[in-house]
């Protein structure tokens, strides 16, 4: 049995158990916050496919396991573990996470440039609580469904990044989330905290990666302000492992002038929900979002993005492909929401399929929803297989079959690679995608 | 090197070769000239191998060996080239992976050691200078956003590197301004050999001042109606195709 109040039982309980060990606790405020997400959960439970924003994607595989908060341990990871995962490449300021916790050994922060702060969010808790108070629930609510709820209840850690007006970051800041399998589901609950200030600039690199095979939920939310003339790019890079769950809900307030851009990138994962928002709440607010998902087997990746464009002069820019093969199975939703008032909006957005299967499936379902009228909006969906002109022209060349196709596959995705200025990123994006696509190895070693 | 025997095709169950017979051996340049819609891309598709085509009848042995029930990748191997009416744009993927790719299955076929990069480009540099190609081209994806011009060259450069028995070139010299198409012409005539053939489809003479034909043959209505010297090409030019597609509807 899986009732309502099963489920919610059993998240209270648990709840009841850890919370004396959950960051912050002698802070009454997010005592509160934590029970008021408690209560919202008991209220929601898990999302159902009976509600519109959930309609393809059944999270019941979320629902019939017992995910008990993961158990406090690291077990001695050293940095060849993280092996796959890494960007030797990179020079970042780097967070690495165990488990939903802070891995201090694995990390190297390095030293940031006076006027950023970025810093675990239980060690924020500590030394900065109001800060984190007046960031932290501001954008993504409890109320939104069972994920957010018990996100807030339940967050272990996280990042928190404040960056100060007029400061440029050089290096971008990796944070890294490993998911060790346990023998029991586990839950890793992050949230992450980013505030740029006036005319500031930062990278950010959310990843998550796996090592072992236990079934796990990363539940995470990202919560992003923007003041005016900031810039932040965000990568999200999704390495989770067969048995990982993956939920997470981003969102980015932006001021006057500013600039949002995110990469947001599926490799792995058994079940995927990304709702990202873009909210262009002051005048000349800019953002790109870009997302690429490749998913084979029984896979199921779902993005839902929203981009509200309430003040004039906005711009979003938003492109996502997808390549499914297997049984696979992909969801599209992207809203584009011009309010009243909103004149002079250039939005763009495109959604792109490639299936390379029978069996695998997209829905997709762009929205544009305009009220006002002088503005420039475009939308397109496509859903097609590999084009028959372009592999009869790479066979006719001695090309055979199998790699003619990963060929044209790589290059479908590769489109969104190509955008993305943080080139070790591309590099470890274009490897995984080499293995993805065997085949495709043909398309490296030439520069 | 390639024999056609009566070899009947039809499209989406429509006959469009009607029974062609054509005879090419090493070293000759065969031209083949006729009207729009006559089958001349249709014949150049078949013996590449594009799937789509139904053989209603007839044979086509290359090189002893039944053509037709090879797919296209073997052909190439083989040594057949299809210079495209039409090449394919295929974003994505880029010109020096896709030869290199292109070139290291053939050398893999031939039992030959695959070059790596730096001879692939050692050899791709040198060819390109054959059709006054800029080598920026090589690093831009395969076509994609070429010039019509640009477009021809980089088959005529493919057909370089990839060094076949049989290049088929499908109107290469259509939408080429005339310098253009001395440029592809001197490429294909410095591909000429004893051994390499080469069967060029064209609708107008002019390309046929720059690649000399050993042999001229009008396809009309999926036939081939006439087959003589050059001097049939220069004829063709003064009298037009009026008179051969009265020919094959007689
Ligand atoms: N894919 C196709 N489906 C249906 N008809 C086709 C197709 N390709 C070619 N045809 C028809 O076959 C005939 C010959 O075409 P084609 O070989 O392209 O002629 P040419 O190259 O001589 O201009 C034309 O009538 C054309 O309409
Ligand atoms: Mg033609």
């Amino acid at each position: 049995m899986n009732t309502l109040v099963e489920v919610t039982d059993f998240y209270t309980a648990e709840f009841e158990a850890v919370a004396g060990r959950l960051p912050g606790r002698e802070l009454d405020w997010l005592q509160a916050l934590r029970r008021q997400g408690l209560k919202a959960f008991g209220r929601l439970g898990f999302p159902t496919t009976r509600q519109e924003e959930w309609k393809y994607t059944s999270v019941r595989p979320i629902g019939r396991e017992r995910f008990a908060l993961a158990v406090e341990t690291c077990v001695g990871l050293v940095e060849d573990d993280l092996g796959a995962a890494r960007m030797p490449e990179l020079d970042a300021h780097r967070f690495v996470f165990v488990n939903g916790r802070y891995a201090p050994q694995l990390s190297r922060p390095g030293k940031l440039p006076t006027g950023a702060t970025a810093k675990p969010l239980a060690q924020a808790l500590r030394e900065e609580p109001d800060r984190v108070r007046a960031l932290l629930g501001r954008r993504v609510r409890a109320d939104e469904n069972g994920f957010t709820a018990l996100n807030l209840a339940y967050f272990t850690d996280g990042l928190f990044l404040e960056v100060e007006p007029g400061v440029r970051l050089e290096r971008p800041v990796h944070m890294l989330h490993v998911s060790i399998g346990q023998s029991e589901p586990a839950a890793h609950h992050l949230r992450h905290l980013v505030c740029a200030g006036e005319g500031s600039e930062v990278a950010l690199i959310e990843h998550y990666v796996s090592l072992g095979e236990g079934t796990y939920l990363d539940n995470v939310a990202t919560e992003l302000a923007l003041q005016p003339q900031a810039a932040v790019r965000h990568y999200k890079l999704l390495q989770e492992g067969a048995g990982g769950f993956h939920v997470a809900a981003i969102d980015a307030h932006q001021l006057d002038d500013t600039h949002y851009r995110s990469h947001n990138v599926c490799l792995g994962g058994a079940l995927v929900r990304n709702d990202i928002r873009a909210d262009l709440d002051a005048e000349g607010a800019r953002c790109e979002l870009f997302g690429l998902y490749v998913t084979d087997g029984r896979q199921h990746v779902d993005n839902h993005t929203r981009v509200d464009h309430r003040k004039p002069h906005g711009t979003s820019h938003e492109f996502y492909k997808g390549v499914l093969a297997g049984r696979s199975r992909g969801v599209f939703n992207g809203v584009v929401y011009v309010h009243p008032g909103a004149q002079k909006t250039d939005a763009q957005q495109a959604n792109h399929n490639l299936l390379l299967s029978r069996d695998a499936e997209i829905d997709t379902k762009p929205q544009l929803e305009i009220y006002a009228d002088d503005v420039k909006c475009s939308h397109g969906a496509t859903v097609g297989q590999l084009d028959e002109n372009q592999m009869f022209y790479l066979r006719s060349r001695g090309i055979p079959e199998p790699t003619a196709a990963g060929m044209l596959t790589y290059g479908f995705a590769h489109d969104l690679v190509e955008h993305m200025g943080l080139e070790p990123v591309r590099h470890l994006i274009e490897e995984i995608l080499v293995r993805k696509l065997p085949h495709a190895a043909e398309l490296q070693g030439v520069e | 090197m390639l024999t056609i025997k009566d070899l009947r095709v039809a499209v989406d169950g429509k006959e469009i070769l009607k029974g062609i017979d054509l005879q090419v051996n090493p070293g000759e340049v065969h031209a083949i000239m006729g009207p729009n819609g006559s089958g001349k891309s249709t014949l150049a598709y078949v013996l590449a191998g594009r799937p789509g085509y139904e053989v209603l009848g007839g044979e086509v042995i290359y090189e002893g060996e039944n053509l037709l029930e090879m797919e296209p990748e073997e052909r190439a191997w083989k040594g057949i080239f299809l210079a495209f009416q039409y090449p394919v744009e295929v974003p994505g993927v880029n010109n020096m992976y896709f030869l290199k790719a292109a070139v290291n299955a053939k050398r893999k076929y031939l039992g030959l050691p695959e070059l790596d990069a730096m001879d692939f480009l050692k050899l791709a540099r040198d060819k390109i200078k054959l059709v006054h190609m800029s080598e920026d081209l090589l690093k831009r994806n395969v076509n994609e956003g070429f010039s019509g011009g640009e477009k021809k060259r980089n088959e005529i450069f493919q057909m370089a590197v990839l060094e076949p028995k049989l290049g088929i070139l499908d109107e290469t010299d259509s939408g080429l301004d005339i310098d253009a198409l001395k440029t592809v012409a001197e490429g294909v005539n410095s591909l000429r050999n004893e051994e390499r053939s080469f069967i060029v489809v064209t609708h107008y003479q002019r390309l046929l001042d720059y690649i000399v034909p050993d042999y001229v043959h009008v396809l009309a209505h999926g036939r081939i109606v006439k087959s003589g010297d050059r001097s049939l090409a220069l004829e063709l030019e003064e009298q037009g195709y009026a008179w051969v597609e009265e020919a094959a509807s007689a």
